[in-house]
């Protein structure tokens, strides 16, 4: 695939800032090449859509058509679940509705915007990892083993629902599955993890209330947390800003509030694969996680 | 045969009998639950369609009440009186006042779309939740939703800059929804933040709090959205 535009979104910037820095630390270390959407927008994460459907659309196919018209890329890589999905959404509305690419570009015409023309490819990190290097050439980069950690591979929802916008998911062998996604599983089953079978891989956290119904996110969190503690992980391995931040938060929450106290640490996918690489935890902001898993990776060898 | 959803009928109506007889014949046992019979004179035939006009609710009309949403419903699992198919149906009905009795936990969807994957007619059930809590806000029937306020505040913020920012669209979101702004459990999670924050990202986040990031070429975009939008709902609500 060559080079992609990185699009981090608003969360990387802010709360998911170790997700950003593991990630470009990463994406550097195993020889790859990415430059970053400067001036981008943000893709109205799960809220705008409620104002108006078509602002979804609008703000996603404005950051693609900066890519493409402006930078010159035909793929852009979004390690955010949230951005993934409404870049997805967005190529599959403008791709299967004539009306609504004639809306985008009106739009984008009377802002002055640079104009989508359908011609860009959105990526998940996960994806463009298994894509261009696969299992065997992150194999050849390790210099590390995770050691056997045990880890809860967890996707959430926005990465591989609803379906129907992802169309390269469940085309068989090779391909990513929209029911059972397995490619962080792959990529850390690769680096000497130990993927345990985990039920609620894409269970929802409750990320769209964190705050305006916490009662129903902290529960869900719960499900999940003991799901996977349940199952004897060690680790929830996350690969969405949102999902690892509503972990912790919830986390916290039924602690402080609820006195339920677990111990399964929530980590980056990038951070894992990143300490594998032979990177320091601090390269790879492992101690900004609130789940503080450092005592964890020092019992297992790892760093 | 075996009445299913039992609860959704309100009680005063279901006659439950020890022993049954009907036209001389025994029925007792499992036969023995009637309910009475009612005429309905209070559905609205315009409802579905008022419904379709919301951003979401575009395909209420194509269910044919196959129950996998809510049989996949994260919320369902939480609370066994929400439940889409039903108010999916209600809806194709119009009987607006037994959609109006679940008024207050419509809105607690969480858009995790398992509905809308599932569904075998792209009915999109997540975007009716959607549009039935937005019809019920524009009606005055419910109150605005805390997660409206939040998506009305997300929204305005990437309006003015073409971004947002966390801290900020949290705090508009306490102050707008009357909550204090230091909650125990947000204190613990910020002072977790803060413990091991390289410095300069602490600066960077407090100046991103400061002045909200901006995207330099937003220019008249967020205008444009505005006027759309404002056009748009014209059009679908006079
Ligand atoms: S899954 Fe679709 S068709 Fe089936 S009941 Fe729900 S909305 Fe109707
Ligand atoms: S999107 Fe809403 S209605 Fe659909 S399954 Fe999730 S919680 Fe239920």
């Amino acid at each position: 695939m060559g080079k992609v535009a990185y699009y981090p979104g608003c969360a990387l910037e802010g709360s998911g800032g170790p997700y950003d820095k593991s990630t470009r630390v990463l994406v550097k270390a195993l020889g790859l090449d990415m430059e970053t959407i400067s001036d981008y927008n943000c893709c109205g994460a799960m809220e705008v859509k409620n104002i108006h459907p078509m602002l979804q659309t609008y703000l996603s196919s404005r950051v693609m058509a900066l890519a493409s018209q402006e930078m010159g890329y035909d793929a852009v890589m979004a390690p955010c679940n949230g951005c993934y999905h409404n870049l997805k959404k967005a190529e599959y509305e403008t791709a299967t509705s004539e009306k609504a690419m004639q809306t985008v570009q009106d739009l984008a015409r009377k802002a002055d915007d640079p104009v989508y023309q359908g011609d860009v490819r959105t990526l998940h990190l996960l994806e463009w990892l298994m894509e261009d290097l696969g299992i065997e050439g992150i194999k050849q980069k390790m210099k590390k083993s995770l050691n056997g950690i045990k880890i809860a591979n967890y996707y959430g929802c926005m990465y591989t629902r609803p379906r129907q916008i992802f169309p390269e998911k469940d085309q068989g062998e090779g391909s990513e599955s929209s029911y059972k996604p397995h490619f962080m599983d792959d990529l850390l089953g690769a680096a000497g993890a130990v993927n345990i079978d985990f039920p609620l891989k894409t269970a929802c956290c409750g990320g769209a209330h964190t705050l305006s119904d916490s009662d129903t996110s902290t529960q869900l969190v719960l499900n999940i947390i003991q799901a996977a503690e349940d199952a004897g992980a060690e680790v929830i391995a996350t690969e969405c800003p949102t999902c690892h931040s509503g972990l912790e938060m919830h986390q916290i929450r039924a602690e402080t509030e609820f006195g339920i106290k677990s111990s399964v640490k929530v980590i980056y996918f990038t951070q894992l694969l990143g300490l594998a690489l032979g990177l320091s935890p601090r390269k790879l902001g492992v101690h900004e996680n609130i789940s503080d898993s450092i005592g964890l990776l020092k019992e297992k060898g790892i760093v | 045969m075996a009445i299913h959803e039992k609860s959704l009928i309100e009680p005063e109506r279901l006659l439950n009998h020890e022993t049954l007889v009907v036209d001389g014949v025994d029925v007792s046992g499992s036969w023995n639950t009637m309910i009475t019979p009612r005429t309905l004179r209070d559905y609205d035939d315009d409802f579905e369609e008022i419904i379709q006009k919301y951003g979401g609710g575009e395909n209420v009309h194509r269910c044919w009440q196959c129950g996998s949403c809510t049989n996949s419903c994260t919320m369902y699992a939480q609370n066994v009186q929400f439940n889409p198919r039903y108010w999916i149906y209600l809806t194709r009905l119009g009987l607006k006042d037994e959609i109006l009795k679940d008024k207050d936990i419509i809105w607690q969807c969480v858009s995790c779309n398992k509905c809308t994957n599932i569904c075998p007619k792209d009915v999109r059930p997540e975007g009716v939740m959607k549009a039935l809590a937005h019809w019920m806000q524009d009606q005055e029937i419910t109150e605005k939703s805390p997660s409206t306020h939040f998506d009305e505040v997300f929204w305005e913020e990437i309006y003015h800059t073409g971004r947002i920012e966390d801290a900020s669209v949290m705090m508009g979101f306490f102050k707008r929804t009357n909550q204090p702004l230091v909650q125990e459990w947000l204190m613990v999670f910020g002072q977790r933040m803060m413990k091991y924050m390289p410095v300069a990202q602490m600066i960077k986040m407090g100046l991103n709090y400061a002045i909200t990031p901006r995207t330099k070429s937003w220019g008249k975009t967020g205008e444009v959205l505005k006027a759309y939008v404002e056009e748009q709902k014209e059009v679908a609500h006079g």
